[in-house]
């Protein structure tokens, strides 16, 4: 959890947002510094997290989460954590048995319908009743990334509607969250891509923009971040629905500044 | 009548883009409906009904029905998939005239074939209870969709309003097709309140004014230039008696043809330095050619 970036964020863990969509964008750079940011929040808010992992290993999430205060492992025995090791299910499925039941095996059909997946995660996130899961703040689910589905085949409206159940469930019935992160391209690029994300966008209530610098790689600058509020969520004062910051990423942080005040500069 | 919300009959298309949202615009044309007495059946197909509904105050929430598809979006429920929910907003309704809002176009384009989709819309309302009595208003996300689709319900609509802003101030500009005349383009500057209703402003607030404006490309031209473009009679005439160095007049000839005893008379003094050695054999030694 980075401690600037809640405050650019106006949240802090002792009183998470509820029923907000927020989407994780990156271009031209790596913006998975956002998804650690929000695996460790909601932990440390106290929040039941269900994390689809597509991306990475569950170690590379845990040696993550150590660096910035929290334990994975602890969270998972104790119940808070639900991980979903998608990279391990696609390479099961892709070169494991037909007969060995798997989360991701909607891959292997059209690809269209995530149905089975959502039940999945439905189930993770569901109050048992236990005086355990009664403690949690809320439920939030936490995806990196959906563009890896888009890679494995699975249609762009298939996710689209993942989502829409996600919010459905998580952000309208159970008061929690969602949040997603996504890889943008260029028009040019892939069309699809560019579609989901800008489909994704409309159904989000904050979308938070990592893209590299225009003027290329940076020591002491690694990318800037736009922060957008839409809809009801967004701030009173319309002038601030949108912030653009430069950050760097260091050990343990990340540090952000206005645009060309870097302090390597001043 | 408010020129964004066309009148009786007609499909208004509100285009907006994930900068600038137009759900805000939609909800506050509704309550300009709702004031007025009609009823509005929404179709909600990315909020839900609650969040919808929030903001409107009552007399609007009670003139609005809400057809939700977002808490079913694969159609469970057996509404007939999603162009059937829309058919079921009209043939619900109330007989005469009626508002239908769909929220949004772009959901029911994922969802279904753009020409079925068209084909539905163009049948709404000719049904007898509300032939030519359905306004659509319906919200389009542009940045979704390919010119394809786009083109297509652009070439359904009546009234066509881009949702776009400035510094602290939204505009809508609307564009008005008309068969055989060039369409009607018209920007309007409006901030919505946060109980949804509309205040246009006359002329765009002053910063949207001068972040708007384009630089002028005169004063742009103008603004690096080393000399004076724009002189003054006495300057004119002052530079109109000068000579310019390169102009050849007699008195130049006469300088030239005769120079000056002063100019003739200068010599040059050179003194090497003590520690100057000169090779008298090759006096262009020193430069090492």
């Amino acid at each position: 959890m980075f401690p600037e970036l809640n405050n650019l964020l106006n949240v802090s863990p002792e009183k998470p947002e509820q029923g907000t969509f927020t989407l994780l964008c990156d271009a031209k750079t790596d913006g998975s510094f956002l998804v650690h940011h929000f695996l460790s929040f909601y932990l440390k808010a106290n929040c039941k997290v269900c994390f689809v992992a597509l991306l990475q290993s569950f170690s590379h999430y845990n040696i993550v989460g150590q660096k910035l205060g929290v334990n994975l492992i602890a969270a998972r025995d104790r119940g808070q954590l639900v991980f979903l090791e998608g990279l391990k299910s696609t390479v099961e499925v892709l070169f494991g048995s037909e007969e060995q039941p798997n989360t991701l095996k909607f891959i292997r059909e059209s690809g269209s319908d995530l149905t089975s997946w959502y039940e999945l995660v439905q189930k993770a996130l569901a109050p048992s009743g236990d005086g355990d899961a009664a403690s949690w703040k809320c439920p939030v689910i936490l995806v990196d990334d959906l563009s890896v589905l888009l890679s494995l085949g699975v249609q762009a409206v298939a996710i689209l509607d993942f989502i829409q159940f996600c919010r459905v469930t998580v952000c309208c019935r159970l008061k929690g969250n969602v949040v997603a992160l996504v890889h943008d391209s260029d028009r040019t690029e892939d069309e699809e891509r560019t579609m989901l994300t800008n489909a994704l966008g409309h159904q989000s209530s904050l979308i938070l923009r990592a893209e590299g610098l225009a003027t290329g790689f940076c020591k002491d600058v690694h990318g800037q971040l736009k922060i957008l509020w839409r809809g009801l969520q967004q701030p009173k004062v319309e002038q601030t629905r949108s912030l653009t910051y430069q950050y760097k990423i260091q050990d343990k942080t990340v540090t952000f500044f206005a645009k060309g005040l870097s302090p390597a500069v001043l | 009548m408010l020129p964004l919300l066309g009148s009786r009959g007609d499909l208004v298309l509100l285009r907006d883009s994930v900068e600038w949202e137009g759900r805000s615009l939609l909800k506050a044309l509704i309550r300009e409906v709702a004031l007025k007495g009609e009823r509005v059946q929404v179709l909600g197909c990315e909020v839900s009904e609650e969040a919808f509904r929030e903001g409107l105050d009552a007399d609007t929430n009670r003139r609005l029905v809400y057809h939700d598809v977002f808490g079913d979006p694969q159609g469970w429920a057996g509404r007939g998939g999603p162009l059937g929910a829309l058919r079921a907003c009209v043939s619900g309704a109330e007989p005469g005239p009626c508002t239908l809002a769909v929220d949004s176009l772009s959901w029911l384009l994922l969802h279904a074939p753009c020409s079925a989709l068209c084909q539905v819309l163009r049948a709404l309302g000719r049904g007898s209870a509300h032939a030519g009595q359905i306004r659509v208003l319906g919200l389009l996300h542009e940045d979704v969709h390919g010119p394809g689709p786009l083109g297509a319900l652009a070439s359904l609509a009546h009234v066509e309003v881009t949702v776009g802003g400035g510094l602290g101030c939204t505009t809508a500009r609307v564009l008005q097709p008309k068969p055989r005349h060039r369409p009607v383009e018209q920007t309007h500057w409006l901030s919505i309140l946060p109980n949804f209703s509309l205040q246009f402003h006359g002329e765009p607030p002053l910063e949207a004014q001068l972040h708007r404006r384009p630089p002028s490309p005169t004063m742009v031209a103008m603004g690096d230039l080393t000399f004076n473009v724009h002189l003054s009679k006495k300057e004119r005439e002052a530079r109109d008696t000068l000579a310019l160095p390169f102009h050849f007049s007699s008195e130049k000839q006469q300088s030239l043809l005769h120079p000056a005893l002063a100019s003739s008379t200068s010599q040059i003094f050179y003194e090497p330095d003590a520690e100057d050695y000169l090779d008298q054999e090759d006096p262009d030694n020193d430069l090492d050619i």
